[in-house]
């Protein structure tokens, strides 16, 4: 047993020494996904932005992922083998890993550490997000155009600031072309469940809702609007074929750009921790083609898009918080503290936010 | 009345993969093997049903597949815990993580494809009828498949000879060895029985429940299937009904949630009142109520020692190896 204990170390050991002499000829990016790159959504996005950081530096760069990392203190252990496994810069891709990437990127201070969709950094830990809520203003414009009832169901995964900005702006979205606008919201509990999304789709159908929007990564609850002639929006990829009567459009998240830019500057060695938030005119998101909707509702969607990138922010006063308080004054726009660590509803959502 | 029966389909698609896995696992149990690789058999299951769907262009030879795919997978199980007698444990548990893996890699082509749906049944005459015609006559195969799994296993157990062998092997390996049965013949059998159930329950998930493939979307099902068998105290009906509860609370809390309490105002207090109660509850809580009464359950099957003794199949997980 000892012998065989010693044999190991020993080989391991020529292992720690042969990591170095590679990862000079390269340099090594690598990201830690939450979910498989195959759900065809949040993953799948940031994979394919990996996928056009090896397209455009070919050669140079050497790329490693790992996928189905949870989130929570156990994720140390996947940034710490990244590390150690000679990546330069490491890209964690969930809100979850905060706290665990935080303290891996204390260990290893010449490695670089993104953190996406967080709030924490460091000296050698920088954030990175996507202003999500811009896009889901849109799809919140476009189903209040759009639904005939005048109810649309929301299925969402966890109440985390990030997904109640999203439900709050899709609202206030709707609520700028109906003011009676209803929204009914299923908190399911998980990022990516397809059989429970499907679920959660059908149960708000059945109750009087006509368009879905999600906040969950697969593609079912699309596809239940499908099946049921009614309509619905992609989440962070464009799912028209999966469902090309229902979909009205998506909001795309385009990685890609972003991961090149800071590869760049990491290799450059201009890299420096940061916290970027981006949106419309970085071109980080964008709508999917509008589809089955008429021809006035996607000019006027990109009417939005065009203003929201010229500086207009979703989240301008007058807003009222959900218990009719005032949140913003007339022409008064919310921070972004505020927006990072949203926990109330605007008026007018009729659901117990989770605590 | 046009809602709640959408409610009752929604949960019998809900119930479905968890009864038929878990009717195939109980099999598997009854003659003493217990194989906790129904999650990896079921996502081979639903892996291979989608490929083979998609290849094809038919759904039904996806689901046949599927059930070949489950069957074989389930052979490697019990090639290593009957043939070389192996922990049942480990064993199972590897099998789990080999599938889960596995699938990902086989699938990883299909992915953003969009998937065969398997048609629901369709009577002229008997579907079209008011509120029974959908839930009698109007759902997919699988479900037809399932409840006629549940009557024939019950049968197979309880009324015919083969099953009593079977249930002797499970409860005393020794005995039916002694007796001159072929213990490990019979649990072949059981073990491929619970992988084509398993492999069905897959098909039911990629054709029928979300006909797409994307990577772990069994997404535990596997497991709940497992709980079901020891709550259902080895017994089919008691499967039956136990997927159903399972499936009508997770449904249900999905529509407590999305239900507007002013449409209510008007009802009595003894409608109103329940479901604002439940309503007020954490939507965390609510989605943890299915995993709660499994808990609930097995604590009050524990409380009686002599009825779980009576129930469990005596030699269940042992190892047995013919010439001890």
């Amino acid at each position: 047993m000892r012998k065989r204990l010693i044999g190991l170390m020993t080989a391991a050991a020529a292992l720690a020494l042969t990591a170095p002499v590679q990862a000079q000829e390269k340099f090594k990016a690598c990201w830690i996904y939450v979910g498989s790159i195959g759900d065809f959504g949040f993953s799948f996005q940031h994979d394919q932005g990996r996928l056009e950081v090896e397209k455009e530096f070919g050669d140079k760069v050497e790329t490693a992922y790992l996928e189905n990392v949870s989130e929570g203190p156990d994720a140390a252990r996947s940034f710490e083998r990244m590390a150690r496994d000679g990546c330069k810069i490491i890209f964690g891709t969930s809100f979850g890993f905060m706290d665990a990437e935080l303290e891996v990127a204390k260990k290893f201070p010449d490695v670089k550490f993104e953190h996406a969709t967080g709030f924490k950094t460091s000296e050698n830990m920088g954030v990175y997000n996507i202003r999500f809520y811009e896009g889901r203003y849109v799809s919140g414009q476009i189903a209040a155009k759009q639904s005939k009832a005048g109810v649309a169901g929301y299925i969402v995964s966890f109440p985390i600031p990030e997904v109640v900005m999203g439900i709050n702006s899709f609202m206030l979205g709707a609520q700028s072309v109906n003011p009676d606008f209803k929204l009914k919201i299923v908190w399911i509990n998980s990022w990516f469940d397809p059989g429970k999304e499907a679920d959660a789709a059908k149960a708000l159908f059945d109750q009087g809702a006509d368009i879905i929007v999600q906040h969950t990564d697969s593609t079912a609850p699309l596809q239940i609007a499908q099946e049921r002639g009614l309509h619905g929006f992609g989440q962070a990829a464009d799912m028209a074929k999966f469902a090309p009567q229902a979909q009205l459009t998506a909001v795309v998240n385009n990685w890609g750009p972003y991961y090149v830019s800071r590869v760049k500057a990491a290799m450059d060695g201009d890299w420096k921790a940061e916290s970027l938030w981006e949106g419309f005119k970085d071109n980080i998101i964008y709508m999917a083609p509008y589809t089955n909707v008429p021809d006035e509702v996607a000019t006027e969607a990109e009417a939005t898009v065009e203003k929201i990138k010229g500086g207009w922010n979703p989240f301008t006063g007058p807003v009222a918080k959900q218990d009719g308080s005032e949140w913003l004054k007339e022409g008064e726009v919310a921070d972004d503290q505020t927006l990072l660590g949203m926990n109330f509803y605007v008026k007018g959502i009729d659901d117990k936010l989770p605590q | 009345m046009d809602i709640w029966v959408s409610i009752l389909l929604t949960i019998a698609t809900a119930a479905t993969p968890l009864l038929i896995a878990a009717i195939g696992e109980l099999v598997a149990e009854r003659a003493g093997v217990l194989n906790l690789g129904v999650e990896g058999m079921m996502i081979m299951g639903a892996v291979g049903g989608f490929g083979a769907g998609y290849l094809t262009g038919s759904p039904w030879i996806g689901v046949l597949a599927a059930i070949i795919i489950g069957v074989l997978f389930s052979l490697l199980f019990a090639f290593m815990t009957l043939t070389l007698a192996t922990n049942q444990v480990a064993t199972g548990l590897s099998l789990t993580i080999l599938g889960l893996g596995l699938s990902g890699m086989l699938g990883t082509s299909f992915v953003g494809l969009p998937g065969q749906r398997l048609p629901n049944l369709d009577i002229p005459g008997l579907t079209s009828l008011p509120v029974v015609g959908r839930l009698l006559f109007g759902q997919d195969p699988i479900f037809y498949l399932s409840i006629a799994l549940v009557v024939a296993v019950t049968w197979f157990l309880f009324r015919s000879r083969k099953g009593l062998t079977m249930r002797a092997i499970g409860d005393s390996h020794t005995s039916a060895h002694a007796l001159g049965i072929s213990v490990i013949r019979y649990r072949y059998l059981a073990v491929m029985f619970g992988g084509a159930c398993a492999g069905l329950a897959g098909a039911h998930l990629s054709l029928v429940y979300t006909p797409q493939w994307v990577e772990n979307m069994s997404a535990g099902r596997g497991w709940i299937a497992l709980a079901l068998v020891v709550f259902a105290s080895w017994r089919p009906w008691r499967v039956l009904a136990g997927a159903y509860i399972f499936g009508a609370i997770w449904i249900g809390q999905l529509h407590v949630q999305a239900i507007d309490l002013s449409s209510f105002a008007n009802s009595s207090w003894l409608i109103y009142q329940p479901i604002a109660l439940v309503k007020s509850l954490p939507s965390q809580f609510l989605s943890s109520l299915p995993y709660l009464a499994t808990i609930v359950v097995l604590v009050l099957i524990s409380r009686n020692k002599r009825l779980t003794m009576m129930n469990t199949p005596a030699s269940l997980a042992q190892p047995f190896v013919p010439e001890r």
